[in-house]
């Protein structure tokens, strides 16, 4: 259910293994209603579409990616660019998800599944306590099937059904909110530093008026996509409007170059489950799997941000288990330890505390301006007085932010431990 | 039925008007609407939260205290649904097959 990314892949590796499969979607197309944050890292496809990178309907290839602290007049950028992201077999590229989805859907169509779009799955039939099918919007549309695949996205209401997601989670889901704002290719290769087919990708962290959560910045062809990503529970507490947040983002005197004359092709929201590791849902229930956003697959861990792959990886894994349980009637347990064996649950379980620290007050709120006061401070030249010493320059800051310097060392030790 | 309170920042709001922004997204508008309140629930409410965090600005507080919406223009994100603290105050399913937003570069 659901032809994003988790579900295509899903019916890939379901019908490769000769199961009958239906691919739902209630968008008119794949990718409809799916927006993501900035790279599809497409590694994880390998194993099932060798050489994909020769016909994935990609806008660059990342080839620059910058990690950037903002305050509101200060900007500190990590900035790295490797030719080797830019040359096969890559590493990750911008796309639209409606290109992206729709092509992922056609390979799993290609390996037999079935595409059915334009329809909703409305819920489960269940006999005893075992999922046999969907209901779906379709007049007589009762679809009965071995296994389900709740694939439908971070609202899941199919999980939900079962009770394997809770109804709401404000606290554990940020809302992602973009523009993208369309620009001459040649200028964006001059604003950005790049040519041809490369591509940047900008992570942004302090730039959300102290509500948790980033911003990103990254290239197409002829469009700049920007946006912030915020605690859902947090952004509703402060009462301010998330359209309000792009355009500060915009406007910041690090960003707004990059954008200037730029006009809105297309403003786009979504949710996001950010929870990670110890907040996923049961993956697995009689008769049905979850898998991607459903099953809160995005890795929110700070500097690295991916869900796309996760999703695939996931997906990938569920058809492979759907496929043994409708023709051996192979347990769907083994759904878990599949992922388990993976980097899907392998990195989330090793990163599990890295939302936490990510999103947490001192990170978001006063790290920002301390790293970029005691930047400033190391290179603003004060002659005639000798330097200060970058010591008291940190202590400085560190004052200044109210920031003790016990709490630095703790937070680097569990920040040593997070990224382990 | 009531009036709605204008909302003045959120037209105005640097550069782009809201209309404006909205209608850069194409929305197939299904007859059945997909989203239902229950004004009546809504005047008890203190924080209304869906209507600063709703990204399509489609929640407006009215004079009486109750809330007029608009499902039509809707980015289908459940922001709403999830940040309502007023038990029925809001049913939120996905619009009919087909319909509701199409975005083309997300």
């Amino acid at each position: 259910m659901g032809a994003g990314p988790a579900g295509a892949a899903a019916a890939l590796t379901a019908a490769r293994a000769g199961a009958s499969v239906v691919l739902l979607e209630r968008g008119p197309f794949p990718g409809s209603k799916n927006v993501y944050g900035g790279v599809v890292y497409g590694r994880v496809l390998d194993e099932v579409l060798p050489r994909w990178w020769e016909e994935v309907p990609v806008q660059r290839w990342v080839t620059r990616r910058s990690t950037m602290v903002l305050t509101e007049t200060q900007a500190l950028t990590v900035d790295f660019r490797t030719v080797a992201w830019g040359e096969a077999p890559y590493n990750g590229c911008t796309t639209f998800r409606s290109d992206f989805d729709s092509w992922l859907a056609g390979k799993a169509v290609e390996a037999g599944a079935q595409l059915v779009t334009s329809t909703v799955a409305t819920g489960l039939i269940r006999e005893g306590g075992t999922v046999v099918g969907v209901r779906t919007d379709r007049p007589d549309g009762d679809l009965r099937a071995k296994v389900v695949i709740a694939a439908d996205g971070v609202n899941s209401f199919l999980a939900k059904e079962l009770g394997l997601l809770p109804s709401t989670d404000a606290a554990h889901l940020t809302l992602g909110v973009k523009e993208v704002l369309s620009l001459p290719r040649e200028v964006i290769d001059e604003r950005f530093g790049v040519r041809g087919d490369e591509g940047v990708d900008v992570e942004i962290l302090g730039c959300t008026r102290g509500i948790p959560g980033g911003g990103f910045v990254y290239t197409n062809k002829e469009t700049v996509s920007v946006g912030v990503v915020v605690s859902l529970e947090h952004l509703t507490a402060a009462k301010v409007r998330p359209e309000e947040l792009i355009a500060d983002l915009k406007a910041h005197p690090a960003i707004a170059p990059w954008v200037r004359g730029a006009e809105v092709k297309e403003y786009a929201a979504h949710l996001i489950p950010e929870g990670g590791y110890d907040h996923f849902p049961t993956l697995h229930a009689d008769g049905l799997l979850v898998a991607g956003d459903a099953a809160g697959m995005c890795l929110a861990a700070g500097i690295w941000l991916e869900g796309v792959n996760f999703a695939i990886g996931s997906g990938l894994a569920a058809g492979r288990a759907a496929a043994a349980a409708a023709q051996t009637g192979a347990d769907l347990a083994s759904y878990r330890k599949d992922l388990e064996s993976t980097f899907v649950l392998q990195d989330h379980k090793r990163l599990r505390k890295a939302p936490g620290l990510v999103l947490s007050p001192r990170v978001q709120g006063q790290y920002p301006g301390l790293i970029a006061d005691l930047v400033e401070g190391m290179f603003t030249v004060t002659n005639p007085t000798p330097k200060p010493g970058v010591v008291r320059l940190l202590r400085a800051a560190a004052n200044k932010h109210g920031v003790k310097l016990r709490h630095l060392a703790v937070d680097a030790l569990a920040g040593g431990r997070t990224f382990r | 039925m009531s009036e709605a309170i204008p909302l003045t920042p959120i037209s105005s709001y640097r550069g782009i008007g809201f209309d404006d922004r909205m209608d850069t997204v194409e929305f197939r508008v299904a007859e059945r609407a997909h989203i239902v309140v229950d004004s009546d629930i809504c005047r008890s409410c203190t924080t209304k939260a869906c209507v600063t965090a709703c990204p399509a600005n489609l929640f407006a507080p009215t004079s009486d205290g109750g809330i007029l919406f608009n499902y039509e223009q809707c980015f289908e994100c459940g922001t709403c649904y999830q940040v309502c603290n007023s038990e029925g105050a809001l049913s939120w399913t996905y619009p009919d097959g087909g319909y509701g937003v199409v975005f083309r570069q997300g």
